[in-house]
């Protein structure tokens, strides 16, 4: 690991004048950040500590909730809110990573984990331009079962492996960010970017800049949903795919639905093409079934990961089924 | 001296930030019942317990962040030199073969009892809603499965967690 200098924030103010410094980075549970610095993918030349700040979950009378950048990913799928009014969010979370993880790894830092693969972690061996911009990508010619099939790029096809993100992605929630500037507010769903020329950009994030807080929106029909999470193993793995979704019907029709994949692209892939079919059709195998393939016209398949077109095709069937038939 | 809580004992933290919670109590305190065994987060050998019984992964978190907490390792669930009862119920139960993993099963199954008691939900809860959760297999092995054995004594640290959990309050410390 290289030398850092580490000192902890007091508040967000003073987090971010401490992450001013040149090559400063804002330490979470250090899950990700801190096996990224042992592996010297990260280098930060100063570490600031934001764990301190708000871990408040505020619930408010319309039914949205502010969640503080914070907050363990334990603690806000424990939170009865969120058990009961948005269960895709605590499913999402509760399917991510171990219970010793969860408890260490904060919100804000769950977000801003690297997209990432084995390629970007393989540092004597393999080109990533992820890791060394311009240096070319192992991956795309590799052992790419776990890799992209929506929005890759020619210079990288990792996943983005966060549950919780798909979850949020499905509820529109909203990210506050501050920064040396002040304050600005942008849709989780346009937070991550997809790869294009530059994988080495994750986010729309500006130096310096700081998570306070997640928005979870009100959703009317948040209780009626679920998150689904397919793996090689039944736990403590990384998505092969999942599936976030929420899903309203009356009298037999579709009236409104949020779908989100995981495991699929370089960002939590918010299946807008699929929704937007689906809205006012029969809640029906067959609808659904259309809509997942719509979903998935134009994925690309690599040469390990063909399956995961048809995978997230039966998984996105199988979930609104399932949420289809409870209310039905 | 900034100071952190080691199995009760006040301990000057590392002045490098470097140094993991895992190295500082192998290497600089000498408690080696600790074991690393990935070094990334990926095998459970390292859990500890901060704050009482908050499970932690050891390896992943840097000393100086735990700065003023309370960190418990195997070496502190041991009571006045006595087994801990889930200790005893993994030998009575045939929880380990090498052992190399027991030390983070013994944290991380203390840990995870608190949170079934508070509720907590796991992957395979199905009712989300209720104020705490059943203590199933089902439940044990999908909180355990950040625990890794490769010797697979898994049989038998589910039955230890689940009969140690069994008993009366009292009896369970």
């Amino acid at each position: 690991m290289n030398p850092f200098t580490f000192s902890r924030a007091l508040d967000a103010g003073d987090a971010v004048a401490r992450g001013a410094a040149p090559g400063a980075r804002f330490l979470g549970g250090g899950t990700n950040l801190v096996d990224l610095m042992r592996e010297t993918v990260e280098r930060p030349d100063v570490l600031v500590d934001v764990t301190g700040l708000s871990r408040t979950i505020e619930t408010r009378a319309d039914g949205s909730l502010l969640v503080g950048a914070a907050t363990t990913n334990t603690a806000l799928a424990e939170h009865m809110a969120v058990r009961q009014g948005f269960p895709l969010l605590a499913r999402a979370i509760a399917s991510g990573a171990s219970g010793q993880i969860r408890n260490m790894a904060t919100v804000g830092g769950n977000i801003l984990q690297r997209t990432r693969c084995s390629y970007f972690y393989d540092t004597d061996a393999a080109r990533c331009n992820k890791r060394d911009p311009g240096q070319g990508c192992d991956a795309i010619d590799g052992a790419n079962r776990y890799h992209a099939v929506l929005g890759a790029s020619s210079a990288c096809v990792a996943t983005h492996p966060s549950d919780m993100c798909v979850a949020l992605a499905a509820l529109d929630a909203i990210v506050h960010l501050r920064g040396s500037g002040g304050w600005r507010s942008v849709p989780l769903t346009g937070f991550h970017l997809l790869p294009a020329d530059h994988p080495e950009r994750e986010t729309v994030l500006q130096p310096g800049e700081l998570i306070t807080a997640i928005e979870i929106p009100a959703l009317a029909f948040g209780a009626n949903s679920t998150y689904r999470k397919v793996r090689d193993r039944a736990s403590y793995a990384f998505a092969l795919v999942s599936v976030a979704a929420a899903l309203q019907v009356e009298d037999g029709v579709v009236k409104d639905v949020r779908l989100a994949l995981g495991g699929v692209a370089h960002k939590p892939w918010r299946a807008a093409a699929a929704e937007q079919m689906l809205r006012g059709q029969p809640a029906t195998p067959a609808s659904f079934e259309a809509a997942a393939k719509a979903e998935m016209l134009d994925a690309q398949p690599l040469r390990d990961n063909a399956f995961k077109i048809a995978l997230v095709q039966r998984t996105m069937v199988a979930v609104l089924d399932s949420l289809a038939t409870v209310r039905t | 001296m900034p100071k952190i809580t080691i199995n009760g004992t006040a301990q000057s933290l590392p002045d490098d930030p470097r140094v993991s919670l895992l190295d500082f109590l192998r290497e600089h305190l000498h408690l080696s019942g600790s074991k690393k065994g990935c070094d990334q987060g990926a095998c459970g050998a390292c859990t500890m317990l901060v704050d009482g019984e908050q499970r932690i992964l050891s390896c992943l978190a840097l000393a100086v962040q735990y700065e003023g907490r309370a960190v418990t390792s195997v070496e502190g669930l041991t009571q006045a030199g006595a087994l801990h009862p889930l200790q005893q119920a993994f030998i009575e139960h045939d929880g380990f073969q090498c052992g190399y993993c027991t030390p983070g099963q013994l944290c991380s199954a203390v840990g995870m009892a608190a949170e079934l008691r508070r509720g907590v939900p796991s992957y395979v809860t199905e009712d989300l809603g209720l104020e705490t959760v059943e203590f199933t297999d089902d439940e044990v092995r999908e909180r355990m499965s950040g625990n890794l054995c490769r010797c697979g004594a898994y049989n038998g640290i589910v039955a230890a967690v689940t009969e140690h959990h069994a008993k009366p309050a009292g009896e369970a410390a």
